[in-house]
């Protein structure tokens, strides 16, 4: 019997809703449909009404994860039209804030997958070390979440000499922790089993559909704007690009873990660089933006953030254009979703993408031809969860 | 390949096709190119270069649209902009489906918002709408003045 299993459309953690439609017969998806638009708040229109500067303040809210690396973008992509010098204390700062923003995301990450395959421990472990950075952003930005830290031509708050010693040591007490859950996870038999050639992206797949960050780094393609095109202080620090080859929902996972080590490298660099410059010299100062056009790129925890800006001279921008990382990724789940089996579906999926938190809340599957609801999202992580106790015992 | 040496090329191998070429800031690059000649243009910088598509974004003015398309090549953190130009009345252009599926979504986007027609686009279908949008309305297109 074929079956019809729509996940979605609602996903408030997600910066584009949509509906995922899988179309299963018995176990195996065979085909993979989306509808997106459920969400589509007209932002690049929008922002044509808005002063340069009170972009920030929309751009930021396009996603809620990933709310420093819209501002980061648009700030490059003006500060190209102007040709603005950002004080080199402002770059390491915006550094630190979109590498703090990258830990938080990863760990998220980490505790969603753990949770889609039956390991709650993880789950609850990840979002436990997760609340500290959380914690440091409070410290630094005021705020927890849209940190609003980003003006053109540098930030809005410095990071103070009182401030470093607590984000050290914020930053010291996270590394052996992520050491021990990453040592658990990595060298958990059953979890090598549900993720290893589960969901392969090849690299001619990642070329094919233009997918970023750790979605083609996993796929050996070693693509990162932070290296690339270096913008901010990413060009001034010494840090590496993580990628693995296999391409499955392990060779994600692996880039994620070893990208936390590389943000925190790249944070601790970035404050003792900070000790070294003057104070409070944070942010130059831009009197207007001329005409002309900007393309400004950052890497988000999910991949490359782009935003381009026409300007006339005027206050606000003529033409706002913006791809998020996830409009380009989430297209690869025509790859990698076709051929598996519902519970590695599930998981395929959530490897491309973090948020999928709310899944119990908007996937059901639907009979194809009764159109009764025979399971929910509760039953999909259900389903995905008794596959992981079967493999348990098989061992 | 340095940037200077593919932009050197670009021009010497697609010559009149390539109108302008405005070098902006370090690693941008903007070209006006005939709309005729995107595709082949695409296939050379896609193909052949390994260029990355980034996206495209669509501008409405007036007499006339515009898409820019923009590649990136990440060896050298160049951004290639690819600009042409499309008359309001018949605003036509080659889609790039049939080269990468990368840009399946952006065009049906482009499509719906702005009224742009891909020749050749294998599902031009509406891709946020769902459909439930006055037809021919076009948000960006700039056609219609506001309701006040």
């Amino acid at each position: 019997m074929k079956t019809i299993i729509p996940v979605g459309p609602y996903h408030p953690l997600q910066e584009e809703p949509e509906l995922f439609k899988l179309f299963c017969d018995g176990e195996t998806v065979v085909d993979i449909e989306w509808e997106t638009g459920y969400n589509h708040r007209g932002i690049e229109k929008i922002n044509e009404s808005k002063t340069f500067e009170q972009i920030f303040f929309v751009v930021e809210r396009i996603c809620g994860i990933c709310s420093t690396s819209h501002p980061f973008a648009y700030a490059n992509a003006v500060e190209e039209i102007a040709n603005v010098n950002v004080p080199d204390r402002a770059k390491y700062i915006r550094c630190i804030i979109g590498e703090l923003e990258r830990l938080h995301s990863h760990l998220l990450w980490v505790g969603l997958a753990g949770h889609f395959i039956g390991y709650n421990t993880v789950f609850m472990w990840a979002w436990k070390y997760r609340e500290p950075v959380l914690d440091l952003f409070e410290i630094i930005t005021g705020n927890r979440n849209s940190y609003a830290m980003f003006k053109i031509g540098g930030v809005r708050r410095d990071i103070t000499a009182q401030q470093i010693p607590a984000i050290r040591k914020i930053l010291n007490a996270l590394k052996p922790k992520a050491d021990l859950l990453f040592g658990a996870v990595l060298d958990d038999p059953v979890i090598h089993m549900r993720t290893k050639g589960i969901g392969i992206l090849t690299k001619q797949d990642v070329i094919d559909y233009c997918a970023v960050g750790p979605t083609a780094r996993a796929s050996g393609l070693a693509i990162d704007i932070r290296k690339d095109d270096p913008y901010a202080a990413y060009g001034m620090l010494d840090w590496k690009v993580i990628t693995a080859q296999e391409g499955d929902v392990f060779a994600k996972a692996a880039v994620r873990f070893l990208e936390i080590y590389e943000s925190i490298k790249i944070i601790e660099q970035s404050l003792a660089a900070i000790e070294k410059l003057p104070e409070g010299d944070i942010s130059a100062i831009v009197k207007n933006i001329p005409v002309g056009m900007g393309c400004g790129r950052a890497e988000a925890p999910r991949g490359e953030v782009f935003h381009f800006v026409k300007s006339d001279g005027s206050n606000s921008p003529v033409r706002h254009k913006i791809r998020a990382p996830s409009y380009v990724n989430v297209a690869t789940f025509k790859k990698s979703c076709v051929g598996q089996s519902i519970s590695d579906a599930t998981l395929a999926l959530a490897a491309v993408d973090p948020c999928y938190c709310c899944t119990e809340r908007m996937a059901f599957a639907y009979d194809a031809y009764t159109k009764k609801k025979i399971m929910d999202g509760n039953d999909l992580i259900r389903h995905s969860q008794k596959r992981t106790e079967e493999l348990k015992r098989k061992l | 390949m340095e940037n200077e040496e593919l932009i050197e090329l670009l021009q010497f191998k697609f010559k009149i096709n390539i109108e302008k070429v405005f070098i902006q800031y370090k690693n941008r690059v903007l070209m006006q190119i005939r709309q005729e000649k995107l595709m082949k243009i695409a296939t050379y910088l896609y193909k052949d270069q390994g260029l990355r598509f980034i996206i495209a974004s669509a501008m409405a003015s007036d007499d006339k649209f515009e898409i820019i398309y923009h590649f990136s090549n990440d060896k050298t953190g160049l951004i290639v902009n690819l600009q042409v130009f499309l008359p309001r009345e018949k605003p036509e252009i080659e889609s790039l489906v049939p080269l990468f599926v990368a840009a399946d979504w952006i065009e049906r986007e482009m499509h719906e918002l702005f009224g742009i027609r891909f020749l050749n686009h294998p599902n031009l279908v509406p891709l946020l709408s769902q459909g439930n949008w006055e037809p021919n309305a076009f948000p960006y297109a700039k056609n219609q003045k506001p309701k006040a």
